[in-house]
């Protein structure tokens, strides 16, 4: 392995801007009844990330698991000054099953990082992110980004129940105002959101919306931003082969100057203009 | 030094590693340094504008993977105004892969596509021919015949027939592309295939079918190389699972004069530089001087001649 992890490290050039790199597993544990907070020791050069940009990871195989393709996963964290890259996931498949098995010291190979993330533009002071579920994860680094820059915000996040609310004391922690809604509590609904962000919007919170994952949340931002005027932004899946751009396979369609257009999920993406994104 | 060039006709290769059309673009420039490689053979194009196939496109199978893309192309302008310039800062041979559905189309796109900046043309006739019954022109001898001379008579560059797997008559075909005209064979395509959810009880794939690429396809694309090589004279391109130095080297002694990697750059995207690496390597650790020592050297001696040509399991 060692050779092989040199023999990389010489042939990814100095200017490359995509890396194929081995990690170590720092930790990988629960964080919460569903999901799994990964950390790895990576190289601080394949940290230089953007908000909403994923890796594609080469998950283990074992005789339980036999995963081919790589999977990709939204950066949860990335800390070039600890060397941390950090993934939250559930266990979804056979790859992320295979990851779950990864224990500290074990290592990773991981490409990236991929992808067009998140804009922040300078007009727009007041953010809104909307998310449900994991999907909060691919957030988690806009957040940070944000409070970097100085700018108000406000996340809605959206789950089950309570117990598996996704990264609320992360988000205080930068200085986000966190709304939680719950289908337990019955506060998820469409209807109360809708009513919880137009009070936002009245009250000129709202310069950009920034959601990701859900379809019903799709429609109802695409709905309230082409009411009022409000831009934003969806990071969106699809399955995927390459991750680079190479091999077209997860393309969606998209509304443009009155037509559809296909675009790759893993290039021109995964973040996309809001109203431009078609439900699925 | 040991000598890593390898001759496909008129034309010399530093090396015999290539990517394999439509798992390559200008995106893994961010990767790597693709000067690094023997040619670069670019995703198919075809004459009009194409959206592809529904998703999803992909999926995997143990070991392998399924794909359905279904050739998106921007057109041939597009090719030659965006695509073609960005290669022109290699001095590495551009192969352009093309298609289309009938013989007079690809004749057309053939010698449209014949500009400055182009090294040789794979003609990917591993698609359908929509004049007959949609079976893939390289499936039967005479469709193959028919497109090859068409293509022949309407460039003067290196034409590549680029050969399917869903064939019978594997040796057949390869002959006919070699009296038709073409300079080397590229050996070969996916296999088609197909994967149902049995939860959902749906097709994996969007389109139902598509074809399998990975380490499974691989013996029966060695398999393929070494019955084309020993049926044809022009050169034969190895494709399929070739998935590191190994594989490479077990198709060069089959009888490829070179191979391309697929699938294999999806996994690990630095699979190619670190194959030629791996190839340098392998010949001076075993006192070969050239890569042109290792092509076609099976020791098959022992084998009944009949044996080369057999289309079924003994």
């Amino acid at each position: 392995m060692i050779a092989n992890l040199q023999l990389s490290d010489s042939i990814n050039p100095a200017d490359a801007v995509i890396f194929e790199v081995e990690t170590f597993v720092k930790s990988n544990k629960p964080a919460n009844g569903e999901y799994r907070h990964m950390i790895l020791d990576a190289p601080s050069h394949v940290l230089n990330c953007q908000p909403g940009q994923f890796f594609h990871l080469l998950c283990p195989t074992s005789e339980r698991h036999q995963p081919f393709l790589r999977r990709p996963m939204s950066i949860y964290g990335f800390f070039p000054e600890k060397n941390e890259l950090h993934f939250l996931y559930k266990i979804a498949g056979k790859g992320t099953a295979a990851l779950s098995e990864l224990g500290t010291g074990d290592h990773l190979n991981v490409v990236g990082p991929l992808g067009h993330g998140y804009s922040i533009r300078d007009d727009w002071r007041n953010l809104l992110l909307v998310a449900r579920g994991v999907g909060l994860a691919t957030m988690a680094p806009l957040a940070q980004e944000a409070q970097r820059l100085g700018r108000k915000l406000t996340a809605i996040c959206s789950a089950r129940s309570e117990n598996v609310l996704m990264s609320v004391d992360h988000f205080r922690a930068l200085g986000a105002d966190v709304i939680t809604v719950t289908d337990e509590q019955g506060t998820s609904s469409v209807e109360n959101m809708r009513r919880i962000i137009e009070e936002h919007v009245a009250a000129g919170k709202v310069d950009t919306m920034y959601t990701c994952g859900s379809n019903r949340l799709l429609r109802l931002l695409q709905e309230i931003g082409a009411a009022h005027g409000i831009p934003g932004e969806i990071a969106l899946e699809q399955q995927m082969a390459c991750g680079i751009g190479m091999c077209h396979c997860c393309v969606r369609p998209f509304r443009r100057d009155g037509a559809i257009v296909h675009e790759r999920v893993c290039r021109e993406g995964p973040v996309f203009d809001m109203q431009e994104a078609m439900g699925w | 030094m040991v000598d890593l060039t390898t001759r496909l006709g008129t034309l010399t290769l530093k090396n015999p590693v290539m990517p394999a059309s439509g798992t390559f673009s200008d995106d893994l420039a961010g990767v790597f340094d693709l000067g690094c490689l023997g040619a670069h053979v670019t995703k198919t194009v075809t004459r009009e504008i194409r959206g592809g196939n529904p998703t999803p496109r992909v999926c995997e199978v143990r070991g392998s993977m399924l794909n359905s893309i279904g050739i998106p192309s921007k057109g041939i302008d597009h090719f030659i105004t965006e695509v073609i310039p960005f290669y022109q800062r290699y001095e590495t041979p551009l192969v352009v892969s093309i298609s289309a559905h009938s013989g007079d189309d690809f004749a057309r796109i053939c010698e449209e596509i014949s500009v400055p900046g182009v090294a040789a043309i794979e003609v990917n006739i591993s698609c359908p021919n929509i004049e007959e019954d949609g079976k893939a022109f390289a499936m039967r001898p005479s469709s193959t015949r028919m497109v090859m001379e068409k293509v022949r008579g309407a460039s003067d560059l290196p034409l590549w027939a680029k050969l399917t797997p869903n064939t019978g008559e594997t040796t057949e075909v390869a002959i006919a592309a070699q009296e038709a005209g073409a300079d080397a064979l590229v050996v070969s395509n996916t296999l088609l295939s197909m994967a149902i959810d049995i939860h959902t009880r749906k097709p994996k794939l969007g389109s139902l079918m598509g074809g399998l690429s990975g380490p499974s396809l691989k013996p029966i694309a060695l398999r393929m190389v070494y019955q084309c090589a020993k049926s044809v004279n022009i050169p034969v391109i190895g494709c399929g699972g070739i998935s590191n130095v190994e594989d490479a080297i077990e198709f060069l002694i089959a009888g490829a004069s070179a191979v391309q990697v697929g699938t294999a750059t999806f996994i690990n995207p630095l699979i190619m530089p670190t194959m030629i690496r791996d190839l340098e390597a392998y010949l001076i650790k075993h006192g070969i001087s050239s890569v042109s020592e290792l092509v076609g050297s099976v020791d098959d001696a022992a084998a009944l001649d009949g044996v080369v040509f057999m289309e079924a399991a003994p």
